[in-house]
């Protein structure tokens, strides 16, 4: 490390006074100025903590968002006809609005608009954004999980209410989990969405990874290493979540022995 | 036991059911045969509410149950069902489909429960399967766990909806060897069957549907050897 910060005051001095470094000088110029000089890789790796609080918080945003109205509109439209209850139409309608708007309007829009609009006043630019983050992501995780609990078989809920068992009770212990099964790919894809779009609150301050890749090449004028290392970043992340996922699934898939 | 009156069950515009009268007692054993499309498992199915009748009344050991302040849950756990295609849940394995809803209904304990379900499952040949998963077996033997799960709710009657058509030939036969001995135990059974030969032994009474309505109904040997309606007699020149 003394070496290094040796050899780079050293160059650094021959490029200032003139003299033309070769590729591997300069290579190595601009990794120590993107990473090292004055300990900036704690700059990625605070934001890439802020990236994954922020993640986590959108994701139980969305996923509690997205299940309450999967569950509300799957209800709704499983109502014995002549029997539907007024209150969950009005629900439902509120709910289908929900998905509109939010499916209807990019994320980036919806983040400026949260940001400077709706939350102008407030300083915490990452919960911000992590709330716009969760509202868009429980719409799309709504359709997912609707998919999912329209996927088992019909059969299966009559079974549950032909042994007595209320709607709540089987949708718990066995259509639920048999959804969630079947939408776990899904599902894994839209968090790792959610997990890159977390770039996107840079847009109103959100100090989070890329927000720290951009401070630095802002004083280094040397964008390629900070832009190249926070995607080299998020590439580890989302694999090392694909990798647990691909666990999880293959436990899920237990009761599929044959 | 069962009181069905003047029962009607429309589709949007296509009437399925267009008044149904009948009366099922304690012990008895009722076959439901009859033409695809004639209404017999949606009868079938009016009688635990799965279907919800457009009009009409049925009267459960004196509850009416298509009254919407009746708990049909309550109900549901006194009627067994089994269906065509078995329905077992694909999620869970055959001990913990036998026990869920007797446990979650806190009708047993889940030491009782287990025990029990491992009682019935030897009674079908089935114990060596109680930690199967239903993926991993045929359909009779998925059918024969059907009628225990069901059973293990204690019910008062069973209904069957074309338990064996869904089945390949050679399985049919354990099934209705199930349910043959079920009968034998005084079961009360209501069952829809394309099974002649099963109808003609084990029914008290063959109820014949034809078009929504029971076109004819009489114990079996004189069901089978001198129908009276004429579209009976041409089902059964077709079928036997």
């Amino acid at each position: 490390m003394e070496n290094w910060a040796l050899l780079y005051e050293t160059l650094k001095a021959q490029a200032v006074g003139g003299e033309r470094l070769d590729f591997w000088q300069n290579f190595f110029v601009q990794f120590y100025q993107s990473f090292l000089l004055n300990d900036r890789w704690m700059q990625y790796l605070q934001g890439l903590g802020r990236t994954l609080e922020v993640t986590v918080m959108a994701l139980v945003v969305g996923v509690i968002l997205g299940v309450l109205v999967a569950v509300l509109r799957t209800a709704h439209d499983q109502q014995r006809p002549g029997r539907r209850n007024p209150v969950l139409g009005v629900v439902n309608v509120i709910c289908k609005v929900y998905t509109t708007v939010i499916r209807g309007t990019p994320m980036m829009v919806q983040l400026l608009i949260m940001g400077l609009v709706i939350f102008s006043s407030s300083r915490n630019f990452a919960l911000v954004g992590a709330l716009t983050l969760g509202i868009n992501s429980g719409a799309y995780v709504a359709e997912i999980v609707r998919s999912g609990l329209m996927s088992v078989e019909a059969g299966q809920m009559e079974a549950g209410r032909s042994l007595g068992m209320n709607y709540l009770t089987t949708m718990r212990f066995i259509v639920v989990p048999q959804a969630v099964k079947n939408i776990l790919p899904a599902l894994g894809n839209e968090f790792i969405t959610l997990l890159k779009d977390t770039s996107l609150i840079t847009v109103i301050g959100g100090k989070e990874m890329l927000y720290a890749a951009q401070a630095i090449y802002a004083k280094t004028y040397a964008p390629m290493f900070p832009l190249v290392g926070t995607a080299v970043m998020y590439l580890i992340v989302v694999i090392l979540f694909t990798w647990l996922l691909g666990i999880f699934e293959r436990r899920l898939r237990e009761s599929d022995r044959r | 036991m069962i009181d069905v009156k003047d029962l009607h069950k429309r589709f949007g515009s296509n009437e399925v059911l267009k008044g149904i009268t009948e009366h099922i007692d304690r012990g008895e054993k009722v076959v439901i045969i009859g033409p695809s499309g004639s209404g017999k498992s949606t009868f079938l199915r009016c009688l635990n509410l799965l279907e919800e009748p457009t009009q009409g009344q049925i009267i459960f050991n004196g509850t009416d149950i298509t009254d919407p302040k009746t708990d049909i849950n309550a109900t549901r756990q006194k009627m067994g069902m089994v269906f065509q295609h078995f329905n077992l849940f694909n999620n869970l394995n055959i001990l913990d489909n036998m026990t869920l809803a007797p446990v979650q209904l806190k009708l047993r304990s889940k030491e009782e429960a287990i025990q029990e379900a491992h009682e019935l499952l030897q009674r079908v040949g089935l114990d060596d399967k109680a930690a199967a998963y239903p993926g991993q077996l045929s359909g009779g033997q998925k059918q024969r766990i059907a009628i225990v799960r069901a059973l293990a709710m204690h019910p008062e009657v069973m209904l069957f909806d074309e338990p064996t058509s869904a089945l390949d030939p050679e399985m049919v036969g354990e099934v209705l060897e199930v349910m043959r001995e079920l009968a034998e135990e005084g079961m009360t059974m209501v069952v829809v069957t394309h099974e002649m030969g099963f109808a003609r032994e084990v029914a008290t009474r063959v109820l014949f549907m034809d078009g929504g309505v029971v076109a004819e109904q009489a114990p079996p040997e004189e069901f089978f050897s001198h129908p009276k309606h004429p579209r009976t007699q041409e089902f059964l020149s077709k079928v036997l």
